[in-house]
């Protein structure tokens, strides 16, 4: 029987315990003070920043930079802050490259920007490290909001509602706090279980209590917390999963990339987490190219994306893109799953060349069969367990201004409020923007 | 290949860099290291009387100030003169000498104002075979203290007085060393001249401070605790050095004498420009002291290619081209209307041209919604804080506007004559135009 990478179908053990420590340390390592002092005399302290106006959160960038050059990593930090309270993971996850690094007037100058993400990490490490909390809450208010959901927009709200001196309860249904930076970010990007640190030092302004295990229709109703409370937050994600529409996808060996990711992040031994040889990823968004890459790093021997549009069309930026591939990934486009073959497990995925002509995606009835033991489906997450009565804008909640939702008391933000993209860093902008609007309605 | 032969004063070397009197010619290893790489010559570090050598501090002898990616701009030192016998110095110069007589080495000499002391140390050194000697009429630090330096060097009547001295006692090339630390540059300079001297060299370093530590609060370099002003050199220094150099080579007291330049010479432009200036050669520290002797490649190379550009086939054909264009203010041509232009291809859209503009000068430069910067020619003074702020070179320029065209901003029309302030309506001194 072969062992390791060779090893058929999903078993644990692919790669040693040292190779599986070293491949999930930091994938981009923090800058040390000789590094940040060098990346941060780059900015040139653009007026009114391209990066700033990049940014979903609106960081000061500019400024924060320049107190890195001035010496004051921990002054950069509360600047951060000011903005983003999650700024910490925001510069672990950004998508960067598509947001402030690209807006840098160095990537217009020389295609290379300032490396923003990586001297906000600098910034946020050196002032967390310290184990500083840098706000006050004011002069209670003896108002209370409840918050659902732990997330980046539940976790954003309720600091600065706490800050502006409500008091604040979150339930959250999973047994941890965090959202999808606990569950669902690359564990290459959050090492050393940095999303409870980060909550820990969140919590630490005081006045926000977490509940976990507890979900809304589990005993609590929307209804209920609208009576209770000044206000309620609702923050509550993307908990379902689109269906993959194929021949065969209910055999063994085919699951949602989420569900595996999690599994990663929550694993307290990955040389004992099952991984394929031949893994394929369906999809072109940042959870196929973390559910690939992982898939690699657990010692897969194959890691296939297969995704139905081509690169340009792809959710994941080119950047995720390059590194799937530095990672030993192959990216196939223009295909799209029509069968999965196999005796009770998946043992192949059988993928049709599509083409986009005319605007509408159609087949063309070429299939190509790929080696597959397991199947991880990135084809996207739709919004579940919406209380009843609020309007929907197409399959979100909508929302008008900072965040209001069609019933009066309720406020909405991140992956599950419509607008703006599913980034952890819009996810923050919503929740502190409807905390401010929480907080304008609640004192006047 | 342009010949970068020089020859200063009569004394000869393969090309116009000298290293400064400083710590890299501060003995004999160092200097043949120099001569290895390639520097036309040395002067050697500055020599005392006899006796017992001065002690230096046994902490941080420099300081220094940085542009971005810590690049040093402005060094900062409170070493004195050669801290080693006189003999010991003296030996290994003639030693050095010998070894390399296509090498320009000259002494530096700083002994008490006496005429007895100076009398004594100069035949020692002509032993040497040492082309000539420069005295340190500048060093702000130490030794002012003790009535030497520029303590001398501030007043015109001791360089009088002192180079007289050497031109009586020795009969070799006599260089006067110049500070900076002095409200005019040609008082000392002329007295230089009087004397007899054969050339001045300048500018020695600039009194200066270059942080205060904010936990002690002593002055860095900090020995102990506490610190002491010392001599200021490095790129940071070069505008000083080229106004006084510039003052001198068109000053009718000393127009026309010789000049080593020095401060701030970093690229083979710096040295262009001192030469261009007026000056015979240049002497390099900082830059040495910065990047090594290695740099002597760049600075020779680049002077020649860039002679060979120009037509020029020795550097005699360079010295003081640029002398006839200084002028004073007053003489500048009022009728040279200029205005800024963005290349909109090289632009980057940082927006530093507009914040400088619109903050700090004449608001005539305009911000669209999608980041396109303009100049606005109503506004335009043509100051060129533009150009300097932006990071890309190239990208802002300075166009001298047509004669007949009208200048938006004043609404008169750019005339073709030449005329300045001594004329001008507005001057309450102005003299009737002939």
């Amino acid at each position: 029987m072969a062992q390791g990478q060779m090893a058929p179908g999903i078993v644990s053990g692919r790669l040693s315990s040292d190779e599986l420590t070293s491949n999930f340390t930091d994938l981009h390592p923090p800058l040390a003070p000789h590094e940040a002092a060098v990346a941060a005399d780059r900015c040139y302290f653009c007026y009114d920043a391209p990066c700033v106006t990049a940014c979903p959160t609106d960081i000061d960038i500019p400024l924060f930079i320049r107190q890195i050059q001035a010496a004051q990593p921990q002054a950069a930090a509360r600047t951060i802050f000011d903005q983003n309270i999650l700024g910490g993971m925001c510069a672990r996850v950004c998508p960067t490259e598509t947001l402030c690094e690209e807006a840098c007037v160095r990537e217009t100058a020389e295609g290379k920007p300032v490396e923003i993400g990586r001297l906000q990490r600098y910034a946020t490490d050196t002032l967390m490290a310290a184990g500083e909390h840098p706000f006050d809450r004011a002069a209670p208010t003896s108002k209370s909001v409840a918050v659902i959901g732990a997330g980046p927009a539940g976790l954003a709200c309720a600091h600065r509602l706490a800050m502006l001196g409500h008091d604040v309860v979150i339930h959250e249904s999973k047994p941890k706090a965090g959202g999808l930076n606990e569950y669902g970010i690359a564990a290459y990007k959050s090492t050393n279980d940095f999303a409870q640190a980060e909550i820990d030092w969140l919590l630490k302004i005081g006045g926000i209590a977490i509940e976990t295990g507890s979900a809304l229709g589990d005993g609590i109703s929307l209804d209920g917390l609208v009576q209770n409370y000044d206000a309620v937050f609702l923050s509550i994600g993307l908990a379902g999963v689109n269906a993959l529409r194929a021949q065969g996808a209910d055999k063994d060996g085919v699951r949602h990339a989420v569900d595996f990711i999690s599994d990663v992040r929550q694993a307290d031994e990955l040389a004992k987490l099952p991984v394929g040889r031949n893994v394929v990823v369906i999809g072109g968004g940042m959870t196929a190219v973390d559910a690939a890459v992982k898939s690699k790093l657990l010692g897969a021997e194959h890691v296939t994306i297969a995704y139905r549009r081509g690169r340009d069309a792809m959710g994941a930026s080119r950047y995720e893109q390059d590194l799937a591939s530095s990672q030993g990934v192959r990216i196939l486009t223009n295909v799209q799953p029509v069968a999965v073959h196999g005796n009770g497990s998946a043992a192949e995925i059988e993928l049709e060349y599509t083409t986009s002509a005319g605007g509408s995606l159609t087949g063309t009835g070429e299939t190509v069969r790929v080696p597959a033991d397991q199947i991880l489906k990135a084809i996207g997450q739709t919004l579940e367990g919406a209380p009843e009565g609020l309007e929907l804008d197409g399959n979100k909640i909508a929302v008008t201004g900072a965040g209001r939702t069609s019933v009066t008391g309720v406020w909405a933000g991140g992956d599950c409020a419509a607008g703006g993209e599913d980034l952890t860093v819009t996810a923050v902008a919503e929740g502190r923007d409807a905390a401010m609007d929480i907080h304008a309605n609640l004192t006047t | 290949m342009a010949d970068l032969k020089s020859n200063f004063l009569g004394i000869s070397s393969p090309n116009p860099y000298w290293l400064a009197s400083a710590p890299p010619t501060d003995k004999e290893y160092n200097v043949r290291r120099a001569f290895e790489a390639g520097w036309g010559g040395v002067v050697w570090k500055t020599l005392g009387a006899e006796g017992p050598p001065v002690v230096n501090v046994n902490g941080p002898r420099y300081g220094a100030i940085y542009g971005a990616d810590r690049r040093l701009l402005g060094l900062n030192n409170i070493e004195l003169i050669t801290d080693r016998p006189l003999e010991v110095n003296l030996e290994e110069m003639a030693r050095v000498k010998a070894d390399y007589p296509d090498r320009a080495l000259i002494a530096s000499i700083m002994v008490p104002c006496e005429e007895a002391a100076w009398k004594a140390i100069l035949p020692r050194v002509a032993e040497t075979g040492a082309d000539g000697i420069e005295l340190n009429f500048g060093c702000p630090h130490g030794m002012s203290e003790r009535g030497m330096g520029s303590a001398v060097g501030q007043v015109p009547e001791y360089i009088e007085m002192v180079t007289r001295w050497c031109k009586q006692y020795y009969d070799r090339p006599v260089i006067v060393k110049l500070t900076p630390n002095i409200t005019d540059v040609r008082k000392p300079a002329a007295a230089a001249r009087n004397g007899g001297a054969d050339a001045v060299s300048l500018i020695n370093t600039i009194n200066s401070i270059t942080s205060v530590n904010l936990d002690t609060f002593s002055p860095e370099p900090s020995i102990d605790g506490k610190g002491s002003h010392g001599g200021y050199c490095g790129p940071a220094v070069k505008p000083i050095a080229l106004s006084m150099v510039s003052e001198i080579a068109r000053a009718e007291a000393t127009h026309g004498m010789s000049i080593s330049g020095i401060g701030g010479v970093t690229t083979w432009r710096d040295a262009a420009e001192f030469i261009s200036l007026g000056c015979g050669n240049v002497q390099v520290c900082t830059a040495a002291m910065t990047y090594g002797f290695k740099i002597i490649d760049e600075l020779t190379a680049g002077l020649s290619e860039w002679m060979d550009e120009k037509g020029y086939t020795s550097i005699d054909e360079v010295i003081g081209r640029a002398v006839p264009n200084v002028t004073d203010w007053q003489y500048l041509n009022l009728n040279y209307i200029a205005k800024a232009k963005i290349d909109q291809d090289q632009c980057i859209k940082c927006g530093r041209c507009f914040a400088a503009c619109e903050d700090t000068s004449h608001q005539a430069i305009s911000i669209s919604d999608d980041r396109v910067f303009e100049v606005i020619d109503e506004e335009c003074v043509a100051c060129n804080l533009c150009v300097d702020v932006c990071p890309v070179d190239g990208c802002i320029s300075m166009v001298q506007m047509d004669v007949g065209e009208i200048d938006p901003r004043t609404g008169k029309t750019v005339e073709p004559q030449y005329a300045n302030w001594t004329t001008h309506p507005n001057n309450p001194m102005a003299k009737a135009a002939e």
